[in-house]
């Protein structure tokens, strides 16, 4: 099966800035794709691209076996955006935004906007400019949601909505994943989320794309941290190849390890005796920290 | 009350252009009209003359209102009758800008969370406000006794102006207590206001007849600033009646303030329909569009009234006097005076209408830079039919808004022909498509210079205003396209300039429409 978004050295200049320099970014049909990155980082001007609102200046993207320029309009008929910052025409009621947004992208489902609705817990009667954030971007995404579309790009879709809102976005997304026939491009900065309803993930930094693969293949670059009282002294642990940040204090020891160096590790804890051990696996948190703090090399 | 004093430094810091702008420029009009009504009508008979056509006239009444007599100092009080409407026009819209829109952007909260008094924004608001119209009414003294008027007529003057600023802003502090939307207390202010000046004219007009509603005229504060009559009979009470209205107002502003929740507004927000049948970019574009559209209409109806009512009385103005003979002629060129009137309020009336063209050109450029175009484009519209949807409205638009000033207009004046003057009107659309045209090509090639499309009328306006009086080059002339548009009624038609016209926007909105499909949105 084709990949649903095939993106490769992606290049966007803006004047003298590169706000994209050779991005790739492979999203596979009927996945969800997490799409993270800190702020400024190009995710959303790769989203516009995608969408054709924006030409790039090198590299190659395809949506939907299409070229997002030249055949914007014919794309956009199958699929369904919202973007990160909703504004709304102040006189325009909510559900007149959403019936419009549907129809101009060729029909949605009343009985799903509905339902949508309730669950969003939003009034379609109040004009726009008595929403608050959180409500402007349930306008959009019950836009989105309700159309009978193969895509869905979300840019952070749920930065200002409350937990409750966020629980209620995560099973309509995980719904649409058992359909299995949607793909889902979700931009986000919220990790749980990400975790929850991610297949697969693309970290960027600086315009260009640092990480891609499976939440598992991710966590495999980064370290457990471990904590153990031993019986005797460690002898050579804390030169072996993949430990850091070691401490020792009164027969405690702790360190952080890489993951492929945890075998030689705990061998080596083994051999002296352990009276107590603690091991914290990676967090996704330390994971994003590291991506996103890295110096650039 | 605690924190006015800081607040008020904090209008003053905002509004440091705009106020000293409105203030000044308000107040030295009437200063221009006293060197040119002197130039104009030299002698007692000639003013007395202008005095009595003028105030027989229905037409000038309404806009205007009453003339008292026929000193120098009464004709410019009466001619500078449409100042106290804009005096309160802006004084309305400043006391909502820093009331009710800073609420509604968030800002006042920030405000309202320090040390500040429950009342403290809305004084500060009225107290700029009521100083701000104070100093133009003393600006305003300061420049007729400088002028060599006399002293109680040139003290009631700027008192007419500055009671008139200070009345509104109390209508505007009330409006602002009123609706949670900035939008919608303007509008109330503004139909407040329009009310007001409408209760004038009906009860000035009805004074030049039989006198039967004269008495509408005392329901308005408006009314009240006009009936002052400096230099002639001198009234104080319409002052003291103003003054009262204003504390009496402020004072209820302030009670409302008290009866409402922060953010909210004294009359429910209404809701709106659940569903909706829109579903294309024309649809769209109506609905964004036809507030305007409506809006300039009516506006350019009322112009229609205006001018076409005053029509007769100019041309017996003009018969009697050399001077305003050539200026008409100047702006005309045709032979006959009527002929060269209409003529004239065409050209006017023309450009008015390239600004509200160039208006709709530009909504174009607000959506893309609010993010309404985003999601809009992000479906199955193109660019193209994004664009053409608004653009039909920057077309067509001025086109309904000019053939209704040009039926009212040969309506009111009856003894013209209504089909040359509706002609006269509508000839000038090439020349507004130019226009607008010239605000797409912005919006296509340089979208962020796009607000230099307001350069187009402007120098149009220019060139109408000064070009012939300095005698410029035939090519700089040209440069406006109202200078190709023929002069009707009573010119001949070429049709060669106005195809020329046609070419030339057809060429900028397919450039301007081309370069948009290129660019990146937004830019």
């Amino acid at each position: 099966m084709t990949d649903a978004i095939d993106v490769t050295g992606l290049v966007k200049r803006f004047g003298q800035v590169a706000a994209l320099d050779g991005l790739d970014l492979h999203v596979r049909t009927g996945e969800v794709h997490g799409f993270l990155g800190p702020n400024g980082a190009g995710k959303t001007t790769t989203i516009r691209v995608l969408l054709g609102l924006m030409r790039h200046d090198g590299g190659s993207a395809r949506l939907l076996g299409d070229d997002p320029w030249a055949s914007a309009t014919e794309l956009h008929k199958r699929l369904a955006y919202v973007p990160g910052d909703v504004t709304l025409w102040p006189n325009l009621t909510g559900g007149e935004v959403i019936d419009l947004l549907g129809r101009l992208r060729g029909g949605l489902d009343p009985k799903r906007r509905a339902e949508l609705l309730e669950r969003f817990e939003l009034d379609p009667r109040k004009k726009g400019r008595t929403y608050s954030k959180g409500n402007r971007q349930k306008v959009a995404l019950v836009a989105a949601l309700a159309s009978d579309v193969e895509l869905l790009i979300l840019d952070e879709p749920t930065s200002g909505l409350d937990p409750l809102m966020e629980e209620v976005f995560s099973e309509v997304i995980l719904e649409e994943k058992r359909r299995g026939d949607r793909t889902v491009l979700l931009s986000s900065h919220i990790l749980a989320e990400v975790e929850k309803l991610c297949d697969r993930l693309t970290i960027i930094r600086d315009g260009r794309t640092v990480e891609t693969g499976t939440l598992t293949d991710l966590r495999h670059l980064t370290r457990t941290t471990i904590q153990a009282d031993l019986a005797g002294p460690p002898d050579g642990l804390a030169s072996l190849a993949g430990v850091h940040d070691f401490q020792i204090d009164n027969g405690r020891v702790r360190f952080d390890v890489d993951t492929d160096a945890l075998s030689p590790a705990l061998q080596t804890l083994v051999k002296v005796g352990v009276t107590s051990l603690v091991s914290q696996p990676p967090s996704l948190e330390e994971l994003f920290l590291r991506q996103y703090s890295r110096p650039e090399s | 009350m605690t924190g006015a004093g800081r607040l008020i430094r904090l209008i003053l810091r905002r509004d440091r252009v705009l106020m000293p702008l409105w203030v000044v420029l308000l107040g030295l009009i009437p200063a221009g009209y006293v060197t040119s009504f002197e130039s104009l009508f030299p002698t007692a008979a000639d003013r007395l003359e202008y005095a009595t056509v003028s105030g027989s006239n229905a037409g000038f009444v309404g806009l205007y209102g009453l003339i008292d007599g026929s000193s120098l100092g009464e004709i410019v009080a009466w001619r500078s009758g449409f100042l106290p409407i804009m005096v309160a026009l802006f004084a309305a819209l400043t006391i909502i800008r820093h009331t009710r829109a800073d609420e509604e952007s968030g800002r006042t909260e920030l405000v309202a969370a320090g040390a500040v008094g429950r009342h403290a924004q809305l004084a500060a608001a009225l107290i700029t406000t009521g100083v701000a119209s104070l100093a133009l009414g003393a600006i305003l003294t300061a420049a007729m006794l400088g002028q060599g008027l006399p002293a109680e007529g040139s003290v009631l003057f700027g008192l007419e102006l500055a009671l008139s600023g200070c009345a509104f802003a109390a209508v505007g502090a009330i409006a602002a207590q009123l609706t949670a939307s900035a939008r919608s207390a303007r509008t109330i202010a503004v139909v407040a206001l329009g009310a007001a000046y409408a209760l004038r004219v009906a009860g000035d007009v009805s004074a030049l007849g039989d006198g039967a509603v004269s008495w509408l005229s005392w329901l308005s504060p408006i009314g009240w600033a006009t009936h002052i009559f400096p230099w002639g009979t001198n009234n104080w009470w319409p002052v003291l009646l103003s003054a009262l209205f204003t504390v009496l107002a402020a004072g209820l502003s302030a009670v409302l303030l008290t009866r409402r929740d922060f953010g909210g507004g004294l009359l429910p927000a209404r809701l709106g329909p659940a569903t909706s049948h829109m579903g294309t970019p024309l649809a769209l574009a109506w609905r964004l569009h036809r507030g305007l559209l409506i809006g300039w209409t009516i506006g350019f109806a009322l112009l229609g009234l205006i001018f076409g009512g005053v029509g007769g009385s100019v041309v017996s103005l003009i018969e009697d006097n050399q001077n305003l003979g050539d200026i008409f002629a100047r702006l005309g060129g045709a032979s006959s005076l009527v002929d060269n009137y209409f003529a004239g309020t065409a050209g006017i009336v023309g450009l008015i209408a390239s600004c509200y063209a160039v208006q709709a050109a530009l909504r174009l450029r607000d959506e893309e830079q609010s993010g309404h175009a985003e999601p809009i484009l992000a479906t199955a519209v193109s660019r193209y039919a994004w664009a053409g949807s608004h653009l039909l409205f920057s077309l067509l638009g001025p086109a309904v808004a000019l053939l209704a000033e040009g039926v009212v207009a040969g309506l009111t004046y009856t003894e013209g022909d209504l089909g040359a003057i509706v002609t006269s009107t509508l000839v000038q659309l090439p020349a507004v498509w130019v226009l607008a045209a010239v605000a797409v090509l912005l919006f296509g090639l340089l979208p962020r210079l796009s607000a230099a499309a307001w350069g187009a009328p402007a120098l149009c306006l220019l060139i109408l205003l000064v070009g012939q009086t300095l005698q410029l080059d035939q090519w700089l002339l040209d440069i406006s396209p109202f200078t190709h548009i023929p002069h009707l009624p009573g010119g001949t038609v070429a049709a060669t300039p106005l195809i020329m016209l046609l070419a030339v926007a057809a060429v900028l909105t397919t450039l301007g429409l081309t370069a948009l499909r290129h660019r990146n949105i937004p830019d």
